[in-house]
């Protein structure tokens, strides 16, 4: 059991990278990403075909790939994105929804439908003894404790730097931000840069980890839907705490029957919102 | 009579289709202290709006320094040095009190203006720097919203109700502050609906009705019967 649970807690690791980039942008202009799955592909994907041009090394793809993403989440934050912002819900989810159908259907062109994956190298054999006859991977350790510095990092970002301020208060009342003569269009797309780095970051360490395939993304969405909600909406310890409790949850199901691993998680995730609706944490109001 | 720093020539503003404002002509030099007074829905919040870049209006229907300037973005409106005390104060409620502070001097204009001179002045807000705004008394919070405009060093300071819903000897406390305030040359704009204290506090008086400027002059030139007048229509 003890096991079961590590297990778990590594795959929470990777369910919180998964998150954080939704949790961030939904907790500064209340934007749903629908496409945060399939961005999480692609950027596994973009992962794959970059390393090879920087030596093979996972690390150098990451190098490259990170700023990248910071350039393409400012940019479509600023020429789409911040057009779709308003009162109304809806235009923001029909955007990023018809973004992730064309992402599915343009890496299925390009990469066709098999699963690919990204060589790891030693990291994906070695493995650490944790006392007694546990041993964990350290490719899982490394992506949960990635998480953990990801979370920590952001959440510092947000109560401590003026950038975090300034995101907390756009996030409050938009116009009286601007009235302080912030520019909210900005704001907001160094925050879509900032989700972006998480979101590559995540794709990186999926395609290390397992597999990227183009119809994947939905299911991931899922999963980092799940574990922010579980959470609760607006914190990050929370989403950190939901991704850990979403991967013990599959990871026991898993034990039962390898058919029972995603199916436990729904379980889990629907109890958690009868009991407690806003979530384990719940932090934003209104 | 110096050169006014804000005027508005036969300023219009809309709401989508309901307009608002139907020519505001106003003025107000550097130093002084202005009221508009007027019944709910006389277009005195709109004006604010349409004088702070809230609400669009064409460019030459405002001039700051004589310069065009309806229509820029609150943004610019404020690092050109006039900062709004929104009604309703409007703070950031997951920000404490420092950190609303703080935001107020997001523009960087230079000035006298500093938290530890905000501090001198309302020391309870020193007291409580550290708790979130909005669990602050309504005067205090007031105090703060005050405080973030003043941050942005302004030259003309607009205040929208700000005695509304307090307590009038808290209301008193605020008003009495504001001398103390503009003693180095800072222009104030006081939308208010209480009559008396708009007079008191002001050199010169604008009355709006339905959007139009009603009556106009100086503060303590009028009697009752004109400013009912002025205020409700016949």
């Amino acid at each position: 059991m003890t096991e079961t649970i590590i297990q778990g807690l590594l795959l929470g690791g990777l369910y919180c990278l998964f998150s954080l980039g939704l949790s961030l942008m939904f907790g500064v202009m209340r934007l749903t990403n629908i496409a945060q799955g399939d961005l999480i592909v692609a950027g596994g994907f973009a992962a794959i075909s970059v390393a090879p041009l920087v030596g093979g090394h996972f690390v150098m793809a990451g190098v490259v790939l990170l700023p990248v993403a910071f350039a393409v989440g400012y940019a479509l934050q600023r020429t789409v994105l911040n057009r779709t912002l308003g009162k109304d819900p809806l235009p923001s989810l029909v955007v990023t929804f018809g973004l992730s159908i064309v992402i599915q259907n343009a890496l299925l062109e390009l990469y066709s439908a098999d699963p690919r994956s990204l060589d790891a190298g030693e990291l994906a054999t070695g493995s650490l003894n944790l006392g007694g006859d546990i041993y964990v991977g350290t490719l899982p350790l490394l992506i949960l404790v990635a998480a953990l510095a990801c979370t920590a990092g952001l959440q510092l970002l947000f109560s401590t730097t003026s950038l975090g301020r300034a995101f907390r208060a756009v996030s409050d009342d938009r116009e009286a931000a601007e009235l302080m003569g912030l520019n909210s269009a900005k704001v907001y797309s160094v925050a879509t840069a900032l989700a972006f780095v998480l979101i590559a970051l995540a794709g990186l360490f999926q395609g290390l980890r397992t597999t990227v395939s183009p119809a994947d993304g939905p299911l991931l969405l899922l999963f980092a839907f799940e574990s922010v909600i579980i959470g609760g909406m607006g914190s990050f310890w929370g989403t950190f705490v939901g991704a850990l409790v979403l991967g013990v949850s599959q990871q026991v199901g898993f034990k039962f029957d390898p058919g029972w691993g995603v199916w436990f998680g729904h379980l889990v995730f629907l109890a958690v919102l009868l009991v407690r609706p806003n979530g384990l944490f719940p932090k934003t109001k209104g | 009579m110096t050169a006014p720093f804000l005027q508005t020539v036969g300023l219009r503003a809309h709401y989508g289709d309901a307009q608002a404002l139907f020519g505001i002509d106003f003025h107000i030099g550097e130093g002084e202290t202005v009221a508009v007074i007027g019944a709910n829905g006389a277009g005195k919040s709109t004006f604010l709006k349409s004088v702070t870049g809230l609400v669009r209006v064409a460019p030459e229907t405002v001039l700051i320094d004589g310069r065009p300037s309806g229509g820029s973005v609150p943004g610019d409106i404020v690092r050109q040095g006039v900062a709004l005390v929104p009604e309703g104060r409007r703070l950031f409620p997951s920000l404490s009190v420092e950190e609303n502070l703080l935001m107020g001097g997001y523009a960087r204009r230079p000035g006298p203006w500093s938290l530890q001179r905000l501090y001198g002045m309302f020391p309870i807000l020193k007291e409580k720097r550290k708790v979130p705004a909005t669990s602050l008394s309504g005067g205090q919070q007031q105090m703060v919203a005050i405080g973030r405009a003043l941050m942005s060093n302004p030259r003309l300071l607009l205040c929208d109700e700000i005695s509304l819903g307090l307590a009038p000897i808290v209301i008193k406390e605020i008003y009495d502050a504001l001398p103390a305030i503009a003693a180095e040359g800072m222009s104030v704009v006081i939308v208010e609906q209480d009559v008396m204290v708009a007079q008191r506090v002001s050199q010169r008086l604008y009355c709006f009705q339905e959007g139009r400027v009603s009556l106009e002059g100086a503060s303590d030139g009028f009697t009752r019967e004109q400013i009912s007048q002025a205020y409700f229509g016949i």
